[in-house]
């Protein structure tokens, strides 16, 4: 968005609050997302007699000693970068075709489709599990009961958030035209797939990926009442002999999904962010 | 990714990667229905080798769907599409060796300037170097050889469609079709574009199909238009000859200005204030609509009285509304210098060496 844009958006409108209150409203937001996180900063930080702060806690969860008592969770750390990366494939695979055919070729269909998708935000995780626990007993006999399979539910999860990141994309690209250009210049469907359709929805497909890495890191219920070993359910287990480890793990994976956010947003304006060239100066050259 | 397309060779005798690729281009008794409305109705069209030929018609008339059959965009319902004698009904996009400018901007956002001319090249195999010496040339003839390395998003409108033009060109198509590429510019950059494009065309002798609904766009570009009406073809002609010889009442009302007057013929001359002419058009003796243009009307001493209703300035030359006595109201195009007044009272005089007609309904 332009500097102009943001002026626009926020300009002093009989509606619009003023400055004052805009930066009382971003503290009091920041305060809540900030004391918790401070909190448990400094939980992490408490020596282990209590009576001060010091590194001790963060230290012991690297030092290789103490691996047999964190086993469990970097099963569950594992398990869940697995989880995210295997969803996120699956989820844009899946989805993304989908998404473009129904688009380009059967537009009637997209209420349907988008039904569909968004769905399963109205189902409980919990009610989610007591139907997935049957199919899960087929997909265990037909693919093993390996973590990855965890993916498959987790597709389903994810599906309102992807659909979402994907579909705004499209909505503001003029995929039609630029496919139809494609293949007047000689490519086929699949190249264009590949060479147009894809990198012209990179900013949908990165934050529909990232969101659902974010989502996958996140999950407690469905892995836990379906019995797997994951980020969250081996988090809740140490918490119970070593909080202290819980907490820097949890602080660790919040990293994570900020880093991820900011990674979305950086890749997702490149093309956009390139000096731009005053478009009467152009014209002026040349047209 | 699969090449689909065979690189067709330039021209031995050229030094240029740029050479003539004209193709001829048949539709017959093309049917296109969508739903149960026809779009195309028996469509029959014929383009020379290296001729343009512009599809002129209001919204709706069946000219895009025209184009789009022959682009490969549209399966038609039935009928035949031939380049050069081959029926490519069935063939698909990708390996009809046809080039296209739409009416909204197309340039791929992710690539440079470059990059996107370079991209039809690229589907057909052609050597990296090769590729780049090509587009580079391309992009010299639309006078953009400065620019490959910026985005879309850096060029202004004018300068994407010329890009968009290199794009569809550099592959050296049979067939260039050009679905209103110029509707989205502003006035003088579509001019511009518009001569530019004809230039081109010329240079390269490429049959091209120009989709319009702009009259003057059709009637400065084009070797011939064909005027579309309901699905079909209304009249086909060289520009000058559709605006002088109009053959229906629709053709003479789509086709620049005219005054339609009541009028009689008479052993195949039409009756008009200040003398009779001959009548362009089938029609049988008896009352007659005649169709008089702006240019041909002159303020004068004697003939049909009125007065002076409106005057707008148009340049190089004003256009005055008169209303006559009769309570007709008459359009004539005049110098400057013969400026009326509104109010004033005048008579005029019909100059037409002939005119069109067509019969009352």
């Amino acid at each position: 968005m332009s500097a102009v844009g943001r002026g626009t958006i926020r300009g002093s409108g009989p509606g619009a609050a003023s400055p004052a209150a805009r930066r009382a409203a971003l503290v009091v937001i920041g305060l809540v997302f900030a004391v918790p996180i401070a909190a448990m900063v400094a939980f992490s930080l408490r020596s282990a007699d209590g009576t001060g702060h010091d590194l001790g806690h963060w230290l012991a969860l690297a030092d290789p000693e103490n691996g047999r008592a964190y086993r469990n969770l970097v099963e569950g750390v594992t398990n869940s970068l697995v989880l995210a990366v295997v969803t996120a494939v699956l989820v844009l695979v899946m989805l993304v075709p989908a998404m473009v055919l129904v688009h380009l070729r059967y537009p009637r269909l997209s209420r349907v489709l988008e039904f569909v998708c968004l769905v399963p935000i109205t189902v409980p995780a919990i009610v989610l599990v007591v139907g997935l626990a049957p199919v899960y007993s087929v997909v265990a006999r037909l693919l093993g009961s390996g973590a990855w399979t965890l993916a498959l539910a987790y597709g389903v999860t994810v599906l309102p958030y992807a659909y979402r990141a994907v579909q705004s994309d499209l909505a503001a690209t003029d995929l039609r035209t630029l496919t139809e250009a494609s293949r007047t210049l000689g490519s086929s469907w699949l190249s264009t797939l590949v060479l147009v359709v894809v990198p012209s929805l990179r900013r949908g497909l990165l934050a529909a990926a990232f969101i659902t890495v974010a989502v996958v890191l996140g999950e407690y219920t469905i892995s836990s009442l379906l019995n797997r070993v994951t980020l969250q359910t081996s988090l809740v287990q140490i918490s119970r002999s070593d909080p202290f480890a819980a907490v820097i793990v949890a602080l660790l994976a919040l990293a994570f999904a900020f880093v991820l956010l900011v990674v979305m947003g950086r890749v997702g304006s490149v093309g956009s962010a390139r000096p731009a060239v005053p478009s009467s100066t152009s014209r002026k050259a040349h047209s | 990714m699969t090449a689909t397309l065979p690189e067709r060779p330039a021209a031995a005798a050229s030094s240029s990667s740029i050479v003539p690729v004209g193709a001829a281009v048949a539709f017959r008794s093309v049917v296109k229905e969508y739903a149960g409305h026809r779009a195309l109705t028996g469509f029959d069209l014929d383009l020379g080798a290296g001729e343009l030929v512009a599809l002129l018609g209001p919204s709706g008339c069946g000219k895009t769907t025209a184009l789009r059959s022959l682009a490969g965009l549209e399966a038609v319902t039935s009928g035949t599409v031939s380049i050069d004698g081959r029926d490519v009904v069935g063939v698909p996009t990708h390996r009809r060796d046809v080039g296209m400018v739409f009416q909204a901007y197309s340039l791929f956002p992710h690539l440079t300037v470059q990059q996107n001319v370079e991209f039809g090249l690229r589907m057909r195999r052609v050597a990296r170097g090769e590729r780049a010496r090509r587009a580079a040339e391309m992009l010299d003839l639309v006078g953009l050889g400065d620019l490959g390395a910026r985005y879309a998003h850096q060029l202004s409108g004018g300068q994407q469609q010329r890009v968009a033009l290199a794009r569809a060109l550099v592959t050296r198509p049979r067939v260039l079709l050009l679905d209103e590429p110029l509707s989205a510019l502003d006035a003088k950059v579509r001019v511009q574009l518009r001569d530019e494009i004809r230039r081109i065309q010329r240079e390269l002798s490429i049959t091209t199909l120009f989709v319009t609904h702009d009259q003057e766009e059709a009637l400065a570009v084009a070797d011939r238009v064909a005027v579309m009406r309901a699905g079909g073809i209304e009249q086909i002609g060289a520009p000058e000859e559709l605006y002088a010889t109009p053959a229906t009442q629709f053709v003479a009302e789509f086709v620049g200005t005219s005054n339609r007057l009541r009028s009689e013929v008479v052993s195949g001359r039409v009756r008009l204030p200040g003398g009779e002419v001959p009548a362009v058009g089938v029609c049988a003796d008896g009352p007659v609509w005649a169709y008089v243009r702006p240019e041909d009307v002159v303020f004068a001493e004697r003939g049909l009285a009125g007065t002076v209703e409106q005057v707008s300035f148009r340049g190089a030359t004003v256009r005055t509304v008169v209303r006559t006595t009769g309570d007709v109201l008459i359009t004539l195009d005049h110098r400057a210098d013969r400026r009326r007044a509104v109010g004033d009272g005048v008579c005029l005089a019909i100059t037409a060496q002939a005119v069109a007609v067509a019969a009352i309904d």
